[in-house]
């Protein structure tokens, strides 16, 4: 056997030799083909990661999106450990985010009913951390100005998260689509019979989360994404004057919003007049 | 250089070398067993009549590896908690377990080691010292589970001459290992992750399908249509990380050359029959020979000897049995 890639250029050798040098240069030259091919299939991961149109909304206390592609393992731990199933590992559409986790709030948002931010707890890698390292900047805007009070938790002794930053930013993208901006109510179930999304509703249980669809709503104003967010002082209802000329409600982000998707999951206009821009930073008005 | 080097040079891609001496009791094995040609003959003739095919080693394997991931599925499904988490990744009954190889990718991009990464990835280390390195491989992988079934596909292709296997150099493995090492330092993603099949089938299984499982399929195509086991022998990283994990291993396949009819039955089962070489007639120095690190212990050689000539075995302890 001869694995040194020998060329055939030893002619002095007797013919079985220069066959056999003809071989190991074929398959050396196939081995660099296929050294070429899988490294330049690989770096197609690329593609998605720079062309990406709009950025995910990844999970509490996710590092900044770089390094948390460089620093998630794909092993799906906060996966496991949500207790409403709002995080899922992308496809390999999503190139080198290939099994790294994101929320799809519309579908499923994190309404914190682990109530102490889990997936950040199961993290191994430190991808979502409580606090980031010294050496990784801040981006303006990302840091919460103060501890996030979960409403749920608003009476015991620690009613705060442990989140230093948020994952995005709620805004009202449709205002034209907002009931309380047309002055409407809402009855009913708030997506329809057909829509799986969980939350916890702390007037049922604590501790379990049910589907939207079991707890229908009877509202004279609709204020869902008000009254549902999870969060002490994220969003209210302030008066403003609508296009008619007469005064209305509309739903006002304020900076304790976190960017958990509660709003845009819970908001009955389809498609929701409020959503969360991932990854946003929060912008004095 | 010692037989460890060469054994670990071997692993890297460097061809089998013919042994410069012969320690003196292999080579009075050797003159006793081709004195009498014709006993030799008939002593071969009757082990291989004798030998009744036995799958033990891949049977104990299989149930192994279909074990471990199944163990990962339901304790997500039936929400056992015992052992969370994925092949890159997991929680045993609470201990952090992350794979070497995706440790050093995300080390390597990210730059910056936390001490739940470390515990978890020096845990697994241990596991795998102990364990054998590439033990890995064959016993937990489960791309090497359905690779090793389509691979009986293509030795029937293979066998009807409808296709042709096409070799590459071993030492391929061995320049993926440094690429995928460089690609993730220099661009800072874990590009290897990317087109990882164990990462992707352990997901797969676990978090449910997807088109991932489409690039696995491809893979195993090309095993099929043009080159025998491609994935395992000439391209993944995670093979070599474990292997030079399993070149402090105690736990390997040994070779008894006084038992060996040098048939070279083991070496047609072997994903890495270079490991195997020392069982071509000349090329055992010693009397009993550990396989080395490239070896996957995946014990299909043993099942298929008919003589017994390879045996698992744990270094030191038959010295101290």
């Amino acid at each position: 056997m001869d694995d040194s890639g020998n060329t055939p250029r030893k002619a002095a050798k007797p013919a079985m030799s220069i066959e056999k040098a003809q071989k190991a240069r074929r398959r050396f030259l196939q081995s660099v083909g296929l050294t070429a091919g899988v490294v330049g299939l690989s770096l197609l991961g690329y593609v998605p990661v720079t062309q990406a149109g709009t950025p995910r909304l990844r999970p509490p206390g996710a590092l900044d999106e770089r390094d948390f592609l460089a620093s998630c393992i794909k092993c799906g731990q906060c996966v496991q450990v949500c207790p409403v199933q709002a995080i899922h590992l992308a496809d390999l559409s999503d190139g080198f985010g290939v099994g790294v986790p994101y929320i799809a709030a519309r579908e499923q948002a994190c309404d914190f009913s682990c109530d102490a931010v889990q997936c950040i707890l199961a993290c191994p890698t430190g991808a979502l951390t409580y606090k980031k390292p010294a050496f990784m900047a801040l981006r303006p805007g990302m840091p919460l100005a103060a501890a996030p009070i979960l409403k749920a938790k608003e009476h015991d002794a620690e009613p705060t998260l442990n989140l230093k930053e948020r994952i995005g930013v709620a805004r009202l993208a449709r205002p034209e689509s907002c009931l309380a901006v047309q002055g409407k109510g809402f009855k009913g179930q708030a997506r329809g019979a057909g829509f799986k999304g969980e939350m916890r509703y702390m007037d049922v249980d604590r501790w379990k989360p049910i589907p939207v669809r079991d707890h229908p709503y009877d509202l004279e104003l609709c204020d869902l994404c008000v009254r549902e967010c999870p969060l002490k002082g994220a969003i209210e209802l302030q008066p403003v004057k609508g296009a008619d000329g007469i005064a209305r409600m509309t739903p006002v982000v304020l900076e304790p919003c976190v960017g958990c998707g509660v709003c845009e999951m819970i908001c009955p206009a389809e498609p929701a007049a409020i959503v969360v821009e991932a990854q946003a930073a929060w912008k004095e008005a | 250089m010692s037989r460890f080097a060469d054994l670990f040079m071997g692993m890297l891609g460097a061809a089998p070398k013919k042994p410069e001496a012969v320690s003196p009791a292999v080579q009075r094995i050797m003159i006793l067993k081709y004195e009498d040609k014709d006993r030799y003959i008939k002593e071969k003739l009757h082990a291989r009549a004798h030998h009744e095919v036995s799958h033990k080693w891949r049977n104990r394997r299989w149930a192994v590896l279909v074990a471990v991931n199944l163990l990962f599925l339901l304790s997500f499904w039936l929400d056992i908690q015992l052992l969370e988490g994925a092949l890159t990744a997991s929680r045993f009954a609470g201990f952090h377990l992350i794979d070497l190889n995706s440790a050093l990718q995300v080390m390597l991009a990210h730059k910056h080691i936390i001490v739940n990464l470390f515990i978890g990835t020096f845990t697994v280390f241990l596991l795998w010292v102990l364990l054998g390195g590439r033990t890995f491989c064959s016993w937990v992988c489960p791309y090497h589970l359905v690779s090793e079934l389509t691979e009986k596909l293509h030795l029937k292709l293979v066998e009807k001459k409808i296709v042709t296997d096409h070799e590459f150099h071993r030492g391929t493995r061995t320049v993926f290992w440094v690429l995928f090492g460089l690609l993730a330092f220099g661009t800072g993603y874990t590009v290897f992750e990317t087109l990882s099949p164990t990462g992707i089938l352990s997901r797969a299984l676990i978090y449910g399908p997807g088109l991932a499982l489409g690039w696995v399929f491809l893979l195993l195509l090309f095993e099929v249509f043009w080159s025998r086991r491609a994935w395992c022998r000439y391209i993944c990283p995670i093979g070599l990380t474990y292997g030079v994990v399993g070149s402090i291993s105690p736990l390997q396949v040994s070779y008894h050359v006084e038992h060996c009819f040098h048939e070279g039955d083991c070496r047609k089962v072997c994903l890495v029959p270079h490991v195997l070489d020392v069982t071509v007639k000349g090329r055992a120095t010693d009397e009993t020979m550990g396989l080395g690190p490239d070896c996957t212990r995946c014990g299909l050689c043993i099942d298929v000897c008919p003589t017994d000539a390879l045996r698992f075995e744990v270094k030191g302890l038959s010295r101290l049995l």
